[in-house]
């Protein structure tokens, strides 16, 4: 990835603080405090309606919080274009233009974040996802999982200090996903700060240095990677956490 | 994975790199919005849902009305003004629908938002994509009209063009909010001709009244307090919906 990113350990690039977003009388995220330092991985699972994905949009700053703060790359939210400048949002859906090729849809991308040479920058992304090969396919006539290498792409053409990915893995094949994976780790060591989202508890403990669980709102379970154990156990430990 | 907030001072040190640093210059608030109105037109190319929609709607609408009223009575030039401008307003309402809706189908309007560019470059280059599309609608519409009513109106082709770019950018001013507004809804489609028709009035008054004065031959001085009263509407109404739309984004 360009812009010469280094790998410095500690320091903070996410950061919540009592982090709160209602809707009605419904607490969708509810007094959530974390802090993600840069290269770390961050796996957050949960059931459906756990406020997973209102986080990570209060994250990108697309959704303002009741209550609470949060610091991304430095910048509080809604910290305006300067906190929104370190962000790449994955999110369930592609966030594409059907009628754009991929090519243009990572160009446009990257415009709007400034990338000199945007167009290089935007076929050196799709060559990253492995998708070189269809850059000037519209994306309508792609495969959804094709969409979704697009959809990553998209999300990392601004080499974006802090990832903020909703189930990445959807719709991509075992290559894809493991072309991801290896994304993703490389994109840690280099020192980004990565929020996953995931139902697929083996792809999430592959990635992460911490793991959570949220459970109406709340952060039920917050440990290192280590703590978690094998994959099985932690499923156990998982469903016990949301059950109480 | 620490649990203490460090202060913003120690994250603004040495230790993190401003989006420049890095090699980032987001583009301004005029650069941004031209990429979003080009990239708006290209999508618009490609699929032509808009454009062919509102120049079906308003060639088959100047047709429609003139075998529905009998000229013997009423002459073209007296009821051809209001009738244009009715027709520019509905046909307008499709383009600026779908101006949002694009940004919808596949939750691109996150990345839009999660761009570090200004909101209201958003709205500007939304606003200028509608402003294309409707100025394009006219500029087929109204040698029509002039074809279809018989209108000898050459002399007034000008100051008639002019009208047509004031009253266009007053409707897309506000047209552009309530669409930014009622995208997401479920009942879009009724709801934008709901909340923007009222604000369009003084418009479409206006705007009317300047053309009618124009094509019935009026000195131009006729037309001034129309045209200003349409100055003044863009003024307000361009600031107040930029504006607007910040709020509306973070909503």
């Amino acid at each position: 990835m360009p812009n010469g990113r280094q790998r410095r350990d500690d320091v903070a690039l996410v950061e919540a603080a009592g982090l709160t977003r209602s809707f009605g009388t419904r607490r969708a995220v509810d007094q959530v405090s974390v802090t993600i330092s840069a290269g770390e991985c961050l796996a957050l699972f949960g059931p459906n309606g756990a406020g997973k994905t209102t986080l990570l949009r209060l994250l990108a700053g697309l959704l303002r919080p009741t209550s609470g703060s949060a610091r991304v790359d430095g910048v509080a939210l809604p910290g305006g274009a300067a906190g929104r400048a370190a962000v790449g949002l994955i999110s369930h859906q592609t966030m594409l233009y059907p009628a754009l090729t991929a090519l243009e849809n990572v160009q446009f991308a990257a415009q709007l974040h400034g990338v000199p040479n945007a167009n290089s920058a935007a076929r050196a992304a799709l060559g990253r996802l492995a998708i070189a090969d269809r850059a000037d396919t519209p994306v309508r006539a792609l495969s959804r999982g094709m969409q979704q290498r697009v959809t990553v792409a998209r999300a990392l053409v601004h080499s974006p200090r802090v990832l903020l990915l909703d189930e990445p893995f959807t719709g991509l094949d075992d290559a894809g996903a493991s072309t991801l994976a290896e994304t993703l780790a490389e994109l840690a060591r280099e020192g980004a700060a990565l929020l996953l989202v995931t139902h697929d508890v083996r792809e999430g403990l592959a990635l992460a240095t911490h793991v959570a669980v949220m459970r109406r709102g709340a952060i039920a379970l917050h440990e290192p990677r280590i703590a978690s154990g094998e994959p099985d156990a932690f499923v156990r430990r998982y469903r016990e956490t949301v059950a109480t | 994975m620490s649990t203490d907030l460090v202060t913003g001072e120690e994250l603004r040190s040495d230790d993190i790199a401003p989006p420049a640093d890095r090699g980032l210059v987001p583009p301004s608030f005029v650069a941004a919005a031209l990429l979003i109105a080009r990239k708006d037109f290209i999508v618009e190319l490609r699929t032509r849902t808009a454009l062919l929609a509102a120049l079906a709607l308003s060639l088959l609408s100047i047709v429609i009305f003139n075998f529905a009223w009998d000229p013997t009575a009423v002459a073209a030039i007296d009821l051809a003004p209001g009738l244009l401008w009715v027709i520019f307003t509905f046909s307008g309402l499709l383009g600026l629908h779908r101006a949002f809706g694009v940004e919808q189908d596949d939750r691109a309007m996150d990345a839009l938002l999660g761009a570090p560019i200004p909101r209201t470059s958003i709205y500007a280059g939304k606003a200028l994509g509608n402003l294309g599309l409707v100025l394009l609608v006219q500029l087929v519409s109204i040698p029509a009209a002039l074809v279809v009513y018989n209108l000898e109106i050459a002399r007034v082709i000008l100051p008639l063009a002019g009208i047509a770019l004031l009253a266009g950018i007053g409707l897309v001013a506000v047209g552009t909010l309530f669409g930014a507004m009622t995208t997401s809804t479920r009942a879009s489609e009724l709801l934008l001709p709901v909340l923007a028709l009222p604000f369009f009035v003084p418009v479409v008054t206006a705007a009317a009244q300047a053309t009618a004065r124009l094509m019935a031959g009026r000195p131009v001085d006729e037309t001034i307090g129309w045209l200003k009263l349409l100055a003044a509407y863009d003024l307000v109404f361009v600031v107040a919906c930029a504006f607007a739309y910040t709020v509306v984004a973070d909503e």
